[in-house]
Order: C-alpha cells, then structure tokens, then sequence
C-alpha cells in the first residue's frame, strides 16, 4: 500500500517499538503531525521549548535504556534542540531527533525556517542524515536507531523536508541494517580479557574505576558481581554513580573534583586501576602528570577512541563492558582457590581505605539555625522511594545531590555529567516520569537552573507528570559563587540572583502545588507534603547562601591535594 | 612527523565535511586533503596529509574509523605508499630565461603545456619533494602563479586496499 513519507515515518517509529515521543509543531513538520492526529499507538508530550522536549527524550533514554525521540520544526525548533543534542552526545545517551526541513527545492536558497541543521549538528551528533527520496525514509530510520543504540551510544539526526513527508511510496521497513562502514566491536579479546585477570590477581591495591558506560551497557550486576568476587573497592564517576551499590563496603563513592577524600587517595595510592566504561575526563583525574602514578591501567571501553585519549593505558580491552566483565567474572571463578586468598591479601588495603574514610568523611557541618543544603539532600533520601528516580540541574546541588544521595541502583540519577547544562534537571526528570507513570521522580534544581526551563511546569500539569521539583534556593548561582569566593578574591560578578521568587505563586499560577521551608525543622514536613501531593510539585528549600562544596580539587592540581576545609 | 592517510569512504552526502570537520573541530592539522571518487561503486577516497606525533596519529586514525560513514583508513606512515602530486606552475620567460626554463622541465620531466612569448606554463607530477624542488629552481625566475594538488597515495605490491 502506497503511504506518504509522513505516515511512513510513524510506521517506522512503531516499528521500533517507539511509544512515547517528545514534540512540537511548525511549518514543515505539519505532515507529521496530521499524522500523528489521532494515533493511538504513539503518545505525543509537547513540550513548552524545544530543548526541553529533546532534554525530555534525553531524559526517557537514560531511565529505560530504550531510544528517546525528539521531533521539532525547521529552522528555530531544529537550532533550539541543539543543546539537547549536545548533551545527550556529551553522555553517549541513545537518542533518534526528527527535524523538518524546507522543502527540498528550496535548499540552499535561505528559504522561510531554513538552517542546515546537519552542519550544525555535525559536531554534536553521532551521525545525522539529510533524507532526500521518500524511498529512503524507512531504511534510514532504521539505520539511525540502529546506530543511536550500537556501539558507543549517541543521538542521531534526521532532517526530514517537506515534501518528502508529502511524496508517496510503498512502506516496507528493512528487516536488517547493512553498513559496511560500521561495525562497532562489542566482544572483549578474550586474551586481553585472560591478561587483565592475571594483572588484577597480582595486584595489592587495586581500585575500579567506573563511569556512565557500565550503566549504558546493563552492566551493573556483572560490575558487582566482580567486585564483592575479589572483594575491590569501586569508585564511580559522577556519570557512574548508582552502578554500583553507595552503601556497599566495596563502594567509595565518586572520585574526582568533588570526590570523595577516600576515593581520590586510594586512585593516588593505587597499583592497578581497572576503568570500566568511563573516560579520564579532566573533572576526573586532576592533574594528569600526577594522576595514579603508581598505577598500571587496565581500560575496557567500547569506544577505541576514548583510550588512551588523555593518560597511558598498559592493558586496553576494545568492547562491550558487560561482555568483558562477564567473561573476566567466568575467568576468575575458575581459579577456585585463589579467590579467597587474594580477598584475604588486600586486607592492608582495606585497612588503609578505612583510615582514609574515617579520616575525612564526605560530611557536612550541621546547623539548627540555617537549612543546609546537605541536610535536605539526606532527607531526600530517607524520605523518598527506595527506586525513586532523581534529576539534577548543574552547579553545587548537582554535587551534593552526588555526595549525599547515595544512588544503588542504576537509571536512578539523570544528570548532565559531560556537557554540564543547566535546564536539563526539569525536563529530563519529565521524560523520566512519561516512562514511568507509577515511579517516583525527583527533579533536584537551583535557583539559577529551574529557571531555564521552568515553561515546563506547563508540559507536567497537562499530562500529569507529577515531577517532585525540588528547589535548592540560595539566592545565588552557587557554582559560581563558590569559584568566585575561593578564586576571584570574593568579587562576586553577577553571581547574585537579586530577584526572590514567590515558587508557591509560581506553582499556582501553572496549576500545580507549592510548599516552601526556610527553617530546618520544616524540612521534612515539606518533603512528606510534595511527596504526598499527587500532582507535580516545587519545593523550596531557602538554604545556607554561602555554603561550599567540598572536598573539591581545584581545577589543574593532582587528585591529593584536596581542600578539605576552605 | 608528516604523515599520509588515505581514508574510504561512502559517497554519502556530506561525508567531506565530515572528515575535513573532524579534523578541524579536534585540532589536527591539515597540510592537503584531496577526495575524489574511485573505482569502486559508492565509493571515494580522500588523501589527507597532517603532522602530529604518535598519540595525535592514533587518535585521527581512531577518530576518522569511529565516523559512520567511514569504511577504511590507511596510515602510510610506514613508507608503504607511493604517493604522487601534479602541480601547474607558471613562469615568467623572456630572452635568456627561456632555456634556463626549458632545461630545468626536461632535467624533472616536466610538461610545457602552455606557451606565450612572456610565460611558460608546466605541467610537473611526482613525489611531493620533487614538486618542491622544481618550484625552488623556477623561483628565481619569476613564478606567476602555482596550484598544486596536493599528494595522493597508492599502495605498493599487487593487493588493492580491500586486501
Ligand atoms: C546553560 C548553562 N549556562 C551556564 C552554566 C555555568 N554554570 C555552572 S553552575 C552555575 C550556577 C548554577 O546555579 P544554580 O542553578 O542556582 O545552582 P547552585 O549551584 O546554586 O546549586 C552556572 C551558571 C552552565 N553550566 N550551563
């Protein structure tokens, strides 16, 4: 049966097993929507602003794995998805995004709402293409979540003109993806696997290093599984936090620029560090001349790129980590006796992470006359659901949010670990909540942040997504502040937001529900009413202003020359 | 170090900007970049010179191979290529500097192939280093105008690049 490219194009997303997508309309994106009018099999959440409808996508993709999809207009819907794009690239986040574009006579010519969105999202994107036969409508689709979902994950584009969403063709969606020029490598080597596991049993104070990638590949069991097999601490990046366990033994919670005191000296004092899906971002290692020096590294990673991009590896394992970690645990369990003999053998090291952990602890000074940021963080915690799913904004509630959460779980912390954007915290916590109506979702923003995407209190109230916003209020873009205090000799440039908003006011004024605390004893008296509304919810916390996060390593020194207290 | 890379690709639309903005956007360098289409169906083959030390080389190499539409890259560096470029070059010949000319073309089996009573424009292929040499010899002389290539490479031996 002949359709048009519009109607093809849903056939596809089906096909795909697409049920919720994230869109707004225009001019050359009309044809889509006519056809989406009506359609049962796709739900359709229109966002207030574009970014925050690929945020949203973003958003789904992390919390279920599963691809998200964004569609916008040409022209301005197309550029405002750009930071969404960059950011869901920046965390390798598997993301299908459908623009519409001029018709294709057109291109080139400066038309009404035109912009090459696939130059501009050349850099941004893991592939993008420019559809330009209503014949290639089907096997393209299926080509970009074929590569959004393989491999090392991103998102990927599909500028879609005018008329080809009007031109008609027969559908018939390909039962497989052939590209010559693509074949990621998922299987680990298993001699390099054999290698790594003989490193590892031969060392004495080893640490593994864990980011987004274990997370990316379901590999949070098999991640685990080694650990309390061997009995090895684990250290997460921020991007890592939630794959393994924070309230296990083995768990030393995150490492880096605010990591915690334990977790940076045991990388420093380590004798083979196993990085697992995760890239020696510089937020991570510090200074990379004095980063683990005495360490061998052992680097598995999907994405040949990432190794040996920023520091030395002497063992790289090209693959799929939960392919590598299952084969490494297979290989381990074989050698029968020496497993309890080499648990038995790290016992110094174990000793000398506990003496670090007691020695400093991540903690914070408490108060009974201030609310401290910390503080609403832990009862957010306690008081929350145990598979709650929670979002951040960026800047110093991001931080404590990843001190003091404690994550156990994987998919529970939505955050923008590599590009760092604010705004994300809301929407993303939106798309969270359209996967899963019955969860739990926790949305923990600034001041600053909230306010780069709050249009999106519109989006929950209509489709009855009760978002917990949380709002940690101190009156500044704290991030900034700090850097300010500690580094520009307190000249705080446009770090104050002088504004106070009324937020209850706010939530009314979308239809939703407001609670506001400004003394410690009303936090959890304000937490147990949003948590018990059951629509969407702001609650405000009026925090300590000049509270710090800390530890932190300033920017450009080793991981051990920590500021404890500054 | 100079190194010569040959990099396969689908002849997709816009898959030249990919590469050439790939080498941009991470901060390699480019000394000549030529595409053209080849034997093979859907497919072209883009020449890129670039400079960098070992690690920049492993991470273009590694960067260009993870590029979707990228089916193979070739890092000559080892000496296994042959490479060529052609250059067009046009100079200044009155009165003495004629022959002077003429001699310098035959000396590097060059081509006259344009002639006028003020100019004589040559045509001259080889190794890049020999391109250079004949320009130095001719610049002298007075060059009006130079467009080169830039190098293409070929593997030596009987295998073709798909093996
Ligand atoms: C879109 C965007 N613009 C600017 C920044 C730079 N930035 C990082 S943290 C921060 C301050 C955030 O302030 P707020 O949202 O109030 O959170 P807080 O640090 O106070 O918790 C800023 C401006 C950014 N990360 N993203």
């Amino acid at each position: 049966m002949k359709m048009n490219g519009a109607r093809i194009l849903l056939e596809c997303l089906m096909k795909e097993g697409v049920d919720t997508v994230f869109g707004y309309p225009g001019g050359t994106v009309l044809n889509v929507y006519d056809e989406l009018f009506g359609c049962k099999e796709i739900r359709h959440i229109m966002p207030r602003h574009e970014q925050a409808g690929t945020h949203a996508a973003d958003g789904y993709a992390r919390a279920t794995g599963k691809v998200g999809v964004a569609i916008a207009t040409s022209g301005p819907g197309a550029t405002n998805t750009v930071t969404g794009i960059a950011t869901a690239y920046m965390d390798s986040i598997p993301m299908v995004i459908i623009t519409g574009q001029v018709p294709t006579a057109l291109i080139g010519n400066d038309a009404f709402q035109e912009v090459d969105i696939v130059g501009i999202t050349r850099s941004c994107t893991k592939h993008n293409f420019l559809v330009k036969d209503v014949n290639d409508i089907a096997p393209i689709i299926k080509k970009a979540f074929y590569i959004a979902r393989t491999g090392r994950p991103g998102p990927v584009l599909v500028d879609l003109p005018k008329d080809v969403q009007i031109a008609k063709t027969e559908f018939c969606y390909p039962e497989s993806v052939e590209l010559r020029s693509y074949k990621p490598t998922t299987g680990g080597h298993p001699r390099q696997v054999s290698k790594a596991v003989s490193m590892l049993l031969a060392s004495h104070r080893p640490v593994m290093y864990v980011g987004g990638g274990v997370i990316l590949s379901n590999a949070a069991p098999e991640l685990t599984a080694l650990s309390r097999l061997l009995s090895i601490p684990v250290t997460t990046t921020l991007m890592g936090l939630g794959a393994f366990p924070g309230d296990d033994v083995n768990s030393l919670g995150m490492l880096g620029m605010h990591g915690a005191y334990c977790a940076n000296m045991a990388m420093t004092h380590s004798d083979l560090i196993v990085a697992v899906g995760a890239r020696f971002d510089d937020r991570v290692t510090g200074k990379v001349d004095t980063f683990a020096p005495h360490a061998k590294i052992i680097h598995i990673d999907v994405d040949p790129t990432s190794i040996r991009k920023n520091v030395r590896v002497d063992l790289p394992i090209v693959g799929d980590v939960r392919d590598v970690l299952t084969k490494m645990i297979k290989k381990v369990e074989k050698s029968e006796g020496d497993q309890a003999a080499y648990r038995e053998s790290l016992a110094p090291w174990h000793e000398q992470i506990a003496g670090w952990k007691e020695k400093h602890p991540v903690s914070f000074t408490r108060s009974s006359a201030v609310i401290k940021p910390q503080f609403v963080i832990q009862k957010l915690r306690e008081l929350s659901d145990r598979d709650a799913i929670v979002s951040t904004d960026v800047g110093q509630h991001q931080m404590w949010t990843a001190q003091f959460f404690s994550f156990t779980g994987p998919r529970t912390l939505l955050t923008s670990g590599g590009l760092g954007t604010m705004g994300f915290g809301l929407p993303a916590a939106m798309g969270a909540q359209a996967a899963f109506p019955g969860r739990q979702v926790i949305a923990i923003c600034g001041d600053g942040g909230i306010q780069m995407n709050i249009q999106e209190m519109a989006t929950l109230v209509q489709n009855r997504l009760p978002v917990k916003i949380v709002i940690i209020n101190n009156n500044f873009l704290g991030m900034v502040r700090q850097w300010q205090e500690m580094f520009f000799d307190k000249r705080y440039s446009q770090s104050c937001l002088e504004l106070p908003i009324d937020y209850i006011k706010l939530a009314d004024a979308y239809g939703a529900k407001g609670f506001v605390a400004s003394k410690p004893s009303e936090v959890e008296t304000v937490i147990r009413q949003g948590f018990a509304e059951p629509g969407p919810v702001i609650m405000e916390f009026r925090v300590a202003r000049e509270e710090k996060v800390l530890p932190m390593v300033p920017s450009g020194a080793s991981l051990n020359e920590m500021l404890l207290n500054a | 170090m100079r190194h010569t890379i040959s990099v396969l690709v689908e002849n997709e639309f816009g898959v030249v900007s990919r590469v050439a903005s790939l080498f941009s956007s991470r901060g390699f360098n480019i000394d000549s970049f030529i595409g053209a289409p080849t034997n093979e169906e859907g497919i072209s083959r883009i020449t890129i010179v670039t400079h960098g030390d070992e690690s920049v080389l492993e991470q273009i190499t590694k960067q260009l191979n993870k590029l979707i539409d990228v089916v193979k890259v070739i890092d000559f560096s080892d000496g296994s290529g042959i490479e060529r470029e052609m250059a067009l070059i046009k100079v200044t010949a009155e009165d003495e500097s004629r022959a002077e000319v003429l001699r310098i073309v035959d000396i590097f089996r060059a081509k006259i192939i344009d002639v006028t009573s003020r100019s004589y424009t040559i045509e001259a292929t080889g190794n890049p280093n020999k391109i250079d040499a004949i320009i130095e010899l001719l610049r002298p002389l007075g060059v009006k105008e130079l467009v080169r290539t830039g190098a293409i490479t070929i593997g030596r031996g009987a295998k073709g690049w798909a093996g």
